[in-house]
């Protein structure tokens, strides 16, 4: 057990330091550039969008900080408990471990984030098994807890995932990785592939859900309404470059750079 | 009284890179300064830059030369050059906007909605559900409204939960983009007595009104926003 003092000294840390803390990060395939320094830090909170057009490295550089892949060049520190850590200079072990520990991916395709074998109850549970709790009662509980905060009947906890509709899948790889409280969340595309009234609905429910449990998040889009609605700081890129960041309603409203110009004007609103 | 805002040199240019990379000069040498206690109207026609002036002290446009210093809790901020994480700071604590316009979030109720900022800053719940049920009775807004989303409402409803959203919450700073338009006589009438009371309260507020009335009761002084205007560029 952690002493109130110990706890008050965590949140003092964690107050002046980044979760996550990027340099230089490039990833090159052969001669083609994945994405090229980007360099950024955040906060426990704060909430970061990457937009850009499909090729603008996006995902590359979300896979590269989430762990996924290794940066040809740069540094990914982070932020666990206290301690820096290099992400890319850990074995592959403890970086396993890590990645476990202290952050979680929600992907574009809930079929890549969920098992599909497994009851929702399940995959749900397993995460706060690899976290060390045991008692299947109180693992029950907290699953069909969280299949409420997302929205899913808890009647339905032994169903598989496949006999769900694909906005319910997303709501349950959400809760699947929030269940455990990450400090650090990176997203792709989660409301991609689904329909109007369900993204807003899903958005609503990421809004609320990242302010109550202050979880620093990255989130790759291509649509400005999410990155306006979900976000406080903004990152445009373009041919694997950042071109311009920033407050999210300033880079919207008063873009500087001609791509984010033609982004923003090429959007119905 | 004490200076809240310092803004100084203040200019402000768009360029237009996909339309020829045109540059329209909008702003040029902007100075003043609020104190606390007042309420500063911005005067001058349709498209002299008022909202632009607003904009930028907010931080949602980039300024192009010069300073504005807000003081935020113990110290000065320039907003002008503050990184995002500052300026969301600032305006977690001490600059808010009021537009006319609410931003429609999908679902949550016009109750939610109005204790949200409350919330947020650490009130109890049911505290701030009561004050919030408090101000959407005093602009007027029918109670079998409160549990429904705005999406539905009329504009002037809309508005209504905007300002309530706005001033159940004041910021030592705040900026009024038109709050009064196209209310009606009564709740026009609860805005300025709104702002009064943030007045009293000791904030600084600096705003666009159009409509004469509101302007003079409202405010304490007047700037001509033509006087900062700079002449386009030969």
């Amino acid at each position: 057990m952690s002493t109130g003092l110990e706890l008050l000294q965590h949140a003092l840390h964690a107050a002046d330091h980044p979760v996550l803390n990027v340099t230089d990060v490039t990833r090159l395939y052969g001669e083609r550039i994945g994405c090229a320094d980007v360099s950024f830090k955040l906060w426990p909170g704060e909430v970061l969008g990457i937009v850009g057009e499909s090729g603008s490295g996006k995902s590359t550089l979300l896979r590269c900080l989430a762990g996924l892949d290794r940066p040809s060049s740069g540094c990914v520190m982070l932020d666990d408990e206290g301690m820096t850590l290099d992400l890319h200079g850990l074995s592959e072990q403890q970086r396993r471990a890590l990645m476990r520990r202290s952050m979680g991916i929600v992907h574009q395709n809930p079929r890549d984030g969920l098992r599909m074998d497994v009851s929702a109850g399940g995959n749900v549970g397993e995460r706060l098994m690899d976290r060390g709790e045991r008692h299947y009662g109180k693992i029950r509980s907290v699953a069909s807890d969280w299949l409420r905060r997302v929205e899913i009947d808890p009647a339905r906890i032994d169903d598989l995932p496949r006999q769900f509709s694909g906005g319910m899948q997303q709501r349950l790889q959400i809760a699947r990785v929030l269940v455990s409280e990450p400090k650090l969340v990176f997203m792709d595309e989660p409301t991609g592939g689904l329909d109007v009234s369900v993204q807003a609905k899903l958005l609503d429910l990421l809004r609320s859900l990242v302010r109550q449990l202050n979880i620093a998040a990255v989130i790759v889009t291509h649509d400005l309404a999410v990155a306006r609605l979900l976000t406080d700081r903004l990152m445009v890129m373009k041919g694997g470059c950042v071109v311009e960041q920033g407050l999210t309603d300033q880079v919207l409203d008063d873009p500087q750079h001609a791509y984010t110009q033609l982004l923003t004007s090429a959007v119905l609103s | 009284m004490t200076d809240l805002v310092r803004v100084t040199k203040l200019g402000k240019s768009f360029t237009l890179h996909n339309q020829g990379g045109v540059c329209l000069p909008v702003l040029g040498g902007v100075s003043f300064n609020i104190a606390s206690g007042e309420c500063l109207v911005l005067h001058g026609p349709s498209g002299a830059g008022k909202s632009t002036l607003l904009r930028l002290l907010y931080g949602n446009y980039k300024c192009s030369e010069g300073r504005i210093e807000i003081f935020h809790q113990t110290r000065w901020v320039d907003i002008a050059t503050a990184d995002p994480r500052e300026v969301l700071e600032v305006r977690r604590h001490t600059l808010s906007y009021v537009s006319q316009f609410l931003r429609v979030i999908p679902r949550v109720s016009a109750l939610d909605i109005v204790k949200e900022p409350l919330v947020v800053g650490g009130m109890a719940n049911n505290l701030a559900a009561t004050r919030a049920a408090d101000m959407l009775a005093r602009l007027n807004i029918p109670e079998r409204l409160w549990s429904l989303a705005p999406a539905t409402f009329s504009g002037g409803e809309q508005q209504r939960v905007n300002i309530a959203r706005s001033f159940i919450s004041i910021t030592p700073v705040m900026l009024l983009d038109e709050p009064t338009a196209s209310l009606d006589a009564e709740n026009r009438e609860v805005v300025i007595s709104l702002i009064e009371e943030a007045r009293k309260a000791g904030s600084a507020l600096i705003g666009i009104f159009h409509d004469e009335l509101v302007r003079e009761r409202a405010a304490t002084r007047r700037i001509d926003i033509q006087s900062f205007t700079i002449a386009e560029a030969a």
